[in-house]
């Protein structure tokens, strides 16, 4: 009998005829696909992006130097050089971070403690040259102005679960 | 074909039988169908790839003009810009002739094709034996490539693809042979003539009798065509690209054309044997109100569809499977159905002809 079911089976292309019926099913679903450009999916608040160096609401900035990022960094993509500001403040004289070496890995951003080093929601980033992905501070300041809403409310919303 | 002719002998100011007309008119008659066979092919990719898109789940090439229908053109033009690389060690002229072979063993099959009563460039009285001669010369094609490029891959893809054509092409021929025993002639116009004033355009014969041997056709046509389920001598994960791994821009394209070409023949060929060419499903008279090229191009595209279903619902077979598949399985039930048709037309004395 079993030699007969299968046999059936075979000629008749059973098992086949079940799996293009399977497919066809999906041909008819609604399509998961996202627009990409123009739309986009959604990103959690912990998301790691690009880099961004904050300031406090009085635009003064938040890093002290205390240079925990650099010394935790495990792809050693961070650089900061420190100095004594005229106002007696220790701040930094250099602060870089070599996107290309960069890993993600957000240990930075748990290092820091002052919140003044994040990564940020944004992924959209792609240089045409190599160089462009040196990050300096000016840049990282830049990226902190520009995206300061977003880390707030990012920050915020991750605050009860840390 | 002669009224056709005429009408191109007055743009050029020349009588029929001159000989100078003969050549332009069979030159225009060739254009009026390479050309539309080369859109369709670019069409056709299209199709391919919002089928197999659609069924997982994704919408597949949307950007490019309206409905990403103009998708193919736009690959067409970036392959067409890049450079043509030739491997040092390969043998120039025969691997350049490959991808033209390729394309011209494509294209050459659609000369016999009816796209109604009379409308063929050429209404050989052996039309199905030159198309299967044809689909068989395409072999030449991806051997030549994979030997030409001096590569272990490409060699490999290409005594693949020689050994399933040639396995699979027997069954085919099997097929072919009840087909024309059924019909009692090898004219592709009288194959689709003999199909009328039945159900589904197909005899009685035809749909219910020869309907196991419609399956192995398509199955075999998957095998010569280098489709999925049989797409040993590209297997990515193998072989790279197969035959085609040293070629690169246009060399490559052409393969391309040439492979989709040969799969809208062969769907096609599926449409004239089987379901009736340019006849309406039904005998009905209404039906016929639709021109018959619009119920061809209908049947290719049902077909073409079922080539790009199956490319995205089977696993690719392993090669040993492929082999019992075609000599173990197809072979025997192919030529048992040779055997029985004969038997029936004989007993029953319903010899055509």
């Amino acid at each position: 009998m079993a030699f007969l079911d299968h046999a059936a089976r075979t000629i008749f292309l059973t098992e086949f005829v079940k799996g293009m019926g399977l497919t066809l099913k999906y041909f008819f679903k609604k399509k998961v696909t996202i627009n990409y450009p123009h739309e986009k999916g959604p990103l959690s608040p912990r998301f790691r992006g690009e880099h961004a160096l904050r300031r406090y609401e009085n635009g003064e900035e938040r890093c002290i130097a205390c240079k925990l990022c650099e010394a935790i960094c495990p792809a050693q993509a961070i650089t900061i050089e420190a100095d004594i500001r005229d106002d007696g403040t220790r701040r930094t004289t250099r602060y870089d971070i070599d996107m290309t070496k960069c890993i993600y890995c957000g240990y930075c951003q748990e290092a820091c403690p002052v919140e003044a080093i994040v990564e940020g929601p944004n992924f959209e980033y792609a240089t045409e040259t190599r160089e462009e992905l040196l990050y300096d501070k000016d840049k990282l300041l830049d990226n902190g102005d520009r995206w300061e809403r977003q880390l707030a409310l990012n920050i915020e919303l991750d605050a009860p679960y840390r | 074909m002669g009224k056709y002719l005429d009408i191109v002998a007055g743009w050029f100011g020349y009588r029929y039988d001159d000989w100078a007309l003969l050549t332009f008119g069979t030159i225009a008659n060739v254009l009026v169908v390479a050309l539309p066979v080369l859109l369709a092919v670019a069409m056709i990719v299209w199709v391919d790839r919002k089928v197999w898109a659609a069924i997982q789940i994704r919408k597949g090439p949307n950007i490019v003009g309206p409905f990403g229908l103009m998708q193919s053109f736009a690959d067409g033009l970036k392959v067409f810009l890049k450079e043509t690389i030739i491997p040092a060690g390969a043998n120039k002229f025969l691997f350049l002739l490959a991808p033209a072979l390729s394309l011209i063993f494509g294209l050459v099959g659609w000369a016999v094709f009816p796209f109604g009563e009379g409308v063929v460039i050429s209404d050989l009285n052996v039309g199905i034996l030159y198309l299967f001669a044809v689909s068989s010369l395409a072999v030449y094609g991806i051997i030549i490539a994979g030997w030409a490029s001096n590569s272990r891959y490409a060699f490999l893809g290409a005594m693949r693809s020689a050994a399933q054509m040639v396995s699979y092409e027997v069954s085919i021929g099997f097929v072919l042979v009840c087909v024309l025993m059924c019909v009692g002639s090898l004219n592709l116009t009288d194959v689709v003539l003999a199909q009328k004033n039945v159900m589904f355009g197909v005899n009685g014969y035809f749909f219910s009798g020869l309907f196991p041997m419609f399956v192995i056709f398509f199955v075999s046509a998957l095998a010569e065509t280098n489709r999925t389920p049989f797409d040993l001598p590209e297997a990515e994960e193998e072989i790279v690209a197969g035959f085609q791994i040293e070629y690169s821009s246009m060399s490559m394209a052409l393969f391309y054309l040439g492979e989709y070409a040969n799969i809208i023949l062969m769907c096609g060929m599926m449409s004239l044997l089987f379901f009736g060419g340019w006849l309406p499903p039904f005998d009905w008279e209404p039906l016929y109100m639709v021109p018959g090229i619009i119920w061809l191009f209908g049947k290719i595209f049902f077909f073409f569809f079922c080539f790009a279903w199956v490319k995205a619902s089977v696993p690719r077979y392993r090669y040993d499977q492929l082999m019992r598949l075609g000599w173990k399985v197809f072979l025997p039930v192919s030529l048992l159905w040779v055997v029985l048709t004969s038997g029936y037309l004989v007993l029953f004395d319903k010899l055509p002809g």
